[in-house]
């Protein structure tokens, strides 16, 4: 079995012998098609007897309705909303995946602490100091990221649910319009998100493919990790 | 790890355990201040109206673990830091904090978080300009402690950390580790020691000089309402000179 494993710290009052289950992570950005995928996923890992267990950012109830109250109101600043969403990545981890994975779960997460990273650094954040912060993070089994490029998400987001204030940058007023902010806020996050690959080595699939092919790369992909042991 | 502050106004902040008189003592320095004319911002611990649900809701569901508390502890410090303490700063305002930074690094490695991992987290913030650190024996804030209060309350007390089923032993076991933490940041940080065991004016006493100290030859933001009430200080007489000033030239601008 893989040694456990932090990118820093972890928790010091809590040791962690073993986990059975693996922590499968895709990355991306907005609207890449992230959840499609991983209800695909979670299908056929059923479907061949696996227990699935998923995942995704602000899905802590003890962090949800406060951090959906804050972004109704526009009223968080860059390291606020950082901090916070960092108590929501903690409360997960410790208290959904982490035991979902001493279960033998295979975990789906919707997006890692790196997104959290490319947001808040593409807001002005220190990059190196938003690393630390995740000093407590389990490396996760796989990361794949899915990578695509600004026309693509714009062909999805207009066949799709449309341009929204938060995936546009709105915040952050990168244009002085939906478009033009999306455009240039997205392929800042890309930016991140490339040089994240590097740094962490993540698995990089070409999100610019039809589903059915990108899914069947992932289940190529996800089948040889289990056989690797 | 911190930085020196490199702001206009001054920061001075008191530290201590639950108990050790820190409240009172920089309430009665925060209306001295006052009084004597100077721009004065208090802040407390765990005041965020933003980050207050979350932690009320964490509190009574006991959701907390050590990493998820000091993670929002953190975020309750930044929205404060960002919203308030920064502008206050920036502005040139003497800014007092009850607890700060320091708190964090007592309790939360009293939890068993890394002592690294939780300075990374608030080294935005800068050094303080002076660190006051309330100091009183484990049975006397205990005694504070208990007397005031009908009930010592869950996190408070470290029950989290399962260290006794006993609400009042398990409170002196955390707060003694705290009080270790804090002893060994006395030196990391540079802080003035108070005996909080000491009479109340004694210590307000030993306050004040401490603080005129760090406000020598401080020009800071000048009071729009400005009366002398003890004394005229040579700061206190330049910040009334630009106070005219500047009612002067709004006057003028007016017209």
């Amino acid at each position: 079995m893989k040694k456990v494993q932090f990118y820093g710290a972890g928790f010091p009052y809590d040791s962690i012998k073993d986990l059975p289950g693996k922590l499968i992570v895709l990355e991306g950005t907005d609207g890449v098609g992230r959840s499609t995928q991983i209800q695909l996923l979670r299908s056929w890992l059923e479907d061949e007897g696996y227990a699935v267990s998923d995942t995704g950012l602000r899905r802590s109830p003890m962090t949800q309705p406060g951090l959906d109250k804050a972004k109704t109101g526009h009223t968080l600043s860059r390291l606020t909303t950082s901090l916070f969403y960092a108590t929501d990545f903690a409360d997960r981890l410790e208290n959904q995946i982490i035991p979902a994975l001493k279960a033998g779960f295979y975990v789906l997460s919707d997006r890692y602490f790196y997104s959290i990273i490319a947001r808040d650094v593409v807001r002005g954040v220190n990059p190196a100091w938003a690393r630390k912060v995740y000093g407590f993070a389990l490396r996760p089994d796989a990361v794949f990221y899915l990578k695509t490029d600004v026309e693509h998400l714009v062909t999805r987001m207009v066949h799709g649910r449309g341009f929204n204030y938060w995936e546009a940058g709105m915040d952050i007023r990168c244009a002085d319009n939906l478009y033009d902010s999306f455009c240039v806020y997205q392929s800042q996050l890309i930016q991140q998100f490339d040089q994240m690959a590097e740094e962490y080595g993540f698995t990089t699939i070409d999100a610019c493919r039809p589903i059915k092919t990108i899914f069947e790369d992932l289940r190529g992909q996800i089948k040889a990790l289990s056989k690797e042991e | 790890m911190l930085q020196q502050n490199p702001y206009r106004g001054k920061l001075i902040v008191v530290e201590g355990i639950d108990g050790s008189g820190k409240s009172t003592q920089i309430d009665l320095l925060y209306k001295w201040l006052q009084t004597r004319g100077i721009s004065v911002y208090f802040s407390e611990w765990n005041s965020s109206e933003l980050v207050k649900s979350t932690t009320r809701l964490a509190k009574k569901e006991h959701m907390f673990t050590p990493t998820s508390f000091s993670l929002l502890q953190a975020t309750d410090f930044a929205d404060r830091w960002e919203n308030h303490i920064l502008p206050m700063l920036k502005a040139g305002v003497v800014v007092l904090a009850d607890r700060y930074a320091f708190t964090a690094f007592a309790r939360d490695v009293a939890r068993g978080v890394d002592p690294t991992w939780v300075r990374n987290l608030y080294s935005f913030a800068p050094l303080p300009d002076k660190v006051i650190y309330f100091r009183v024996p484990l049975d006397v804030a205990v005694e504070r402690i208990t007397s005031a209060r009908a009930r010592i309350k869950y996190y408070e007390a470290g029950m989290d950390l399962g260290l006794s089923d006993d609400r009042i032993t398990s409170f002196r076991l955390f707060q003694q580790r705290i009080i270790d933490e804090y002893d060994g940041m006395v030196s990391e940080y540079g802080m003035t020691l108070v005996d909080g065991t000491q009479s109340v004016e004694k210590q307000q006493k030993r306050v004040r000089e401490l603080v005129k100290q760090v406000l020598k030859g401080f020009e800071g933001l000048p009071h729009p309402r400005f009366r002398v009430r003890l004394g005229k200080s040579k700061a206190v007489k330049q910040a009334k000179s630009e106070a005219a000033a500047l009612d002067k030239n709004a006057e003028m601008g007016d017209g």
